[in-house]
């Protein structure tokens, strides 16, 4: 796997004497590159398929057109009567806007407010001496096996029964339910803990002795030198969260409080069944993750690299 | 963290530490009550209360029963309720054929894109792209690819068959529903797992190649003898959690299936979300939840190695 390009080439030309028949202009390592790319090529295919199949789908406005080229290569060229028509249909059918905003929203205040409160505790515990500080270490690595799913029912019995500042008795069918949560982590706090673990303790020591306070410290010299844990985390955040689906199933009731997964569900399961607009629904959320994907790509991979094994 | 004063002899300056080391303490809570104050309350909290529930016959609406303590009845009941026994079975299953599918593949997608060719960044943007994809959304675009008459995945089986095969009811088929989850599940998993794979690849000293090669092996023996146990602990973790994965399937079978056909792909979070809602039995879903958190328990491997590594590094 690891030869280098030189090593490739000097051990190809050696063998390329023997191969290579008279006439025959492709050497034996131009086939082997040639199945190499074929091979990837098929797997592209695979990996692309559904998303190709469902943005070419989107556009076809005639429904009949639509069920019809499914059964063959059809299903991936653009003709016939193309519109944004399934598009403004489900505009027209749905409040769209409303649970992309709902979505953004959610997800937005999720990895910001988590950012901030799970740095903090993280620097605290990583940084400063207290009594008590291994204690809360323990208990938050304790915490990272929990999965959410195995508290969602209790959780749901609290939550119905917590009160608001608007007076509300219950979080059932609102933001709150949605994002407080979510907003502590406890994988987050270790993966800060761990970052801030390696700073060297000098840097802080000297602001210390000159009288900065802990906060500016933390603000000021600690958050710029993390740049990359923070980006890290919060990429991750945002891609366990926006795709929640669970959750907000049974904690909201009606369009005014619903993101975009769970309303992709309700438009899925709504009669008539049309596919074209349900191809439009399914590809607008998709694009928007596909760009912010692309735009963000390095970091995707390095966050996914450093905090996907967990599960 | 030790002071960063030096003992010194003035009396002042160490009235002036003892208050500097009080400030320190409170500042400390200070920054860790946010956090804790929310974990305790969405974590903490509602995970005793489940293994509470799970003694007493609580009810989503607690009327017209009153709830009590039950002892283990919720939990001897799990026993002989044969649609739990067959969503731990569907769950194993799963686990069966795509933990060891989704980590070979995607240990293979890392071996391809780690080679030294061009182009090598396109196929890795294309084949992480359904990870970036929600599981609500794509569960609905292949949902129409298995569509029974119409869908593409039987038009694609027609012709490479000439024919011969399908068309399939996919999703309306006992037998045939939960490996179309498989399917859809490996295809938007695996690309997560082959960036941690790619990762691990890139960990391999080069010096092992270049000895390697210095001695003769081939491209075969450097992938058996140096390539794949380099790689040991990851495969570990990969399957670990891939493992985990397989038991909090849900978001694909509530949005294809709704653990249908018969109970075909009912899982264990599926059948706990639904006994809660729909059969209000919150007392036995509480019961179920404490079961699925003990057999995810084997996550603690993968986080474990996270905090010896960052107490080793602490000392």
């Amino acid at each position: 796997m690891e030869l280098t390009t030189e090593k490739v080439r000097t051990s190809t030309r050696t063998r390329e004497k023997v191969v290579s028949l008279p006439g025959w202009p492709f050497s034996r390592k131009h086939v082997g590159l040639a199945l190499n790319y074929l091979l990837m090529s098929v797997l592209a295919i695979f990996f692309l398929f559904p998303i190709v199949f469902m943005f070419v789908s989107s556009l076809k406005a005639d429904e009949d057109q639509l069920l019809q080229d499914v059964t063959s290569l059809r299903a991936f060229i653009p003709y016939g009567n193309i519109s944004l028509q399934n598009y403004s249909d489900v505009f027209q059918r749905f409040p769209f806007s409303l649970y992309l905003f709902n979505s953004l929203f959610i997800v937005t205040s999720i990895v910001v407010l988590g950012l901030f409160v799970n740095s903090l505790i993280a620097y605290a515990l990583a940084r400063m001496s207290f009594p008590g500080r291994k204690l809360v270490l323990i208990l938050i690595v304790a915490l990272v096996v929990i999965p959410f799913e195995s508290v969602a029912v209790p959780l749901l019995l609290l939550v119905n029964q917590l009160p608001w500042f608007d007076g509300a008795t219950t979080w059932i069918n609102s933001y709150q339910v949605q994002i407080f949560p979510f907003i502590a982590d406890a994988f987050s706090i270790f993966l800060f803990y761990q970052f801030f673990i390696d700073i060297p303790k000098e840097i802080e020591e000297a602001a210390i002795v000159d009288g900065a306070s802990r906060l500016r410290i933390y603000w000021q010299m600690i958050v710029p030198l993390s740049r990359s844990v923070f980006i890290t985390v919060a990429i991750w955040q945002f891609l366990v969260h926006i795709g929640d689906f669970l959750w907000p199933l049974i904690v909201t009731r009606g369009d005014t409080y619903r993101p975009l997964m769970v309303g992709m569900r309700f438009f899925f399961g709504q009669a008539p069944l049309n596919w074209g607009d349900i191809m439009a629904f399914a590809s607008m959320i998709t694009l928007l993750m596909l760009v912010i994907y692309l735009l963000f790509q390095r970091w995707f991979l390095r966050s996914v690299a450093s905090a996907g094994i967990t599960g | 963290m030790h002071l960063p004063f030096r003992a010194t002899t003035s009396t002042i300056t160490s009235t002036k530490i003892l208050r500097w080391k009080r400030k320190e303490t409170y500042l400390s809570w200070a920054f860790v009550l946010p956090a804790l104050t929310l974990l305790s309350i969405f974590l903490i909290i509602p995970f005793l209360l489940a293994i509470y529930f799970s003694l007493t016959n609580q009810r989503l609406t607690p009327y017209p029963l009153p709830t009590f303590f039950v002892g283990l009845r919720n939990y001897t009941r799990m026993l002989t309720d044969d649609t739990l026994r067959q969503a731990l079975f569907n769950n194993s299953l799963f686990g069966i054929v795509v933990v060891p599918v989704e980590t070979g593949l995607a240990l293979f997608l890392a071996l391809l894109l780690n080679q030294k060719l061009r182009g090598m960044a396109v196929f890795r943007t294309i084949y992480f792209s359904p990870v970036v994809t929600p599981l609500a959304v794509i569960s609905v675009v292949w949902a129409f690819l298995y569509n029974p008459g119409q869908g593409l995945v039987n038009a694609f089986l027609k012709t490479i068959s000439f024919g011969h095969l399908g068309p399939y009811p996919w999703l309306d088929d006992a037998h045939l529903a939960l490996p179309a989850i498989m399917l859809l599940s490996i295809w938007q998993g695996v690309g997560l797992y082959m960036i941690i794979y790619l990762a691990g690849l890139q960990n391999i000293p080069q010096s092992l190649y270049e000895a390697a090669r210095v001695d003769g092996a081939g491209r075969w023996h450097q992938l058996r003898y140096i390539t794949l146990p380099q790689l040991r602990n990851t495969t570990f973790f990969v399957m670990i959690a891939t493992t985990v994965q397989a038991f909090k399937l849900y978001t694909q079978v509530e949005v294809m299936t709704q653990g249908g056909p018969g109970n075909s792909t009912v899982t264990v979070v599926w059948y706990m979300v639904n006994q809660s809602i729909h059969q209000l039995h919150v007392g036995y879903a509480s019961a179920i939840a404490v079961v699925f958190f003990l057999i995810v328990l084997i996550r603690i491997i993968p986080i474990l190695r996270y905090v010896v590594a960052a107490e080793k590094r602490e000392v």
